[in-house]
């Protein structure tokens, strides 16, 4: 796999998991916790991806 | 003052905890009763371990002449056992020109990082403070 968004969603997603497992006891808080990290990770890529797009290095 | 025979032996299980956390993710927890959260970590750490070493990641060695090299080293060791079954088997050499090699390492240093934040909480799950 060598899809850059693919990676990250990935990465985003068991890093989110463990956070959400370690900080929260209840399901339904650890799926909000986790939800909202998750989405956190994916937004703050397409956010930082467009701010670097003018800059190619 | 000298620690009471009880306490000797409790601080003794609580490093028999946090070394069986290391080294095996998800076992303090599972060690403790929190079956659930124990299964989560047995399975996600290794699998995102293994994501990493797929992804043609680097097992960085300890070579303190190079400070972040070395902090990688100790971030990768973080994972326990699976690190040194990856070493043994020949894994994590890493490929520099792989299109996916950071994201590899990532995987690789992030895996062990979160085993040890793992550690961490069993710790505190077995003093009482969770």
């Amino acid at each position: 796999m060598q899809s850059h968004l693919a990676l990250l969603a990935m990465f985003g997603f068991f890093v989110s998991l463990v956070f959400a497992v370690i900080a929260k006891d209840e399901p339904r808080d650890q799926l909000r916790f986790g939800g909202l990290m998750f989405g956190g990770f994916l937004a703050s890529a397409f956010v930082l991806g467009w701010l670097m797009y003018p800059f190619p290095l | 003052m000298r620690a009471t025979a009880a306490e000797e032996t409790q601080s003794g299980t609580l490093v028999l905890l946090c070394v069986a956390s290391w080294a095996i993710p998800g076992a303090g927890h599972l060690w403790l009763g929190r079956r659930t959260k124990g299964l989560i970590f047995l399975v996600a750490l290794p699998l995102m371990f293994a994501i990493g070493l797929a992804l043609r990641g680097r097992l960085f060695p300890f070579d303190l002449s190079e400070p972040l090299v070395g902090l990688a080293a100790v971030a990768d060791l973080g994972i326990g056992i699976p690190y040194f079954i990856a070493s043994s088997l020949g894994y994590g050499i890493g490929e520099v020109r792989a299109v996916t090699y950071e994201y590899g390492n990532a995987f690789l240093i992030v895996a062990g990082l979160l085993n040890l934040l793992v550690v961490i909480d069993a710790f505190d799950v077995a003093m009482g403070r969770k």
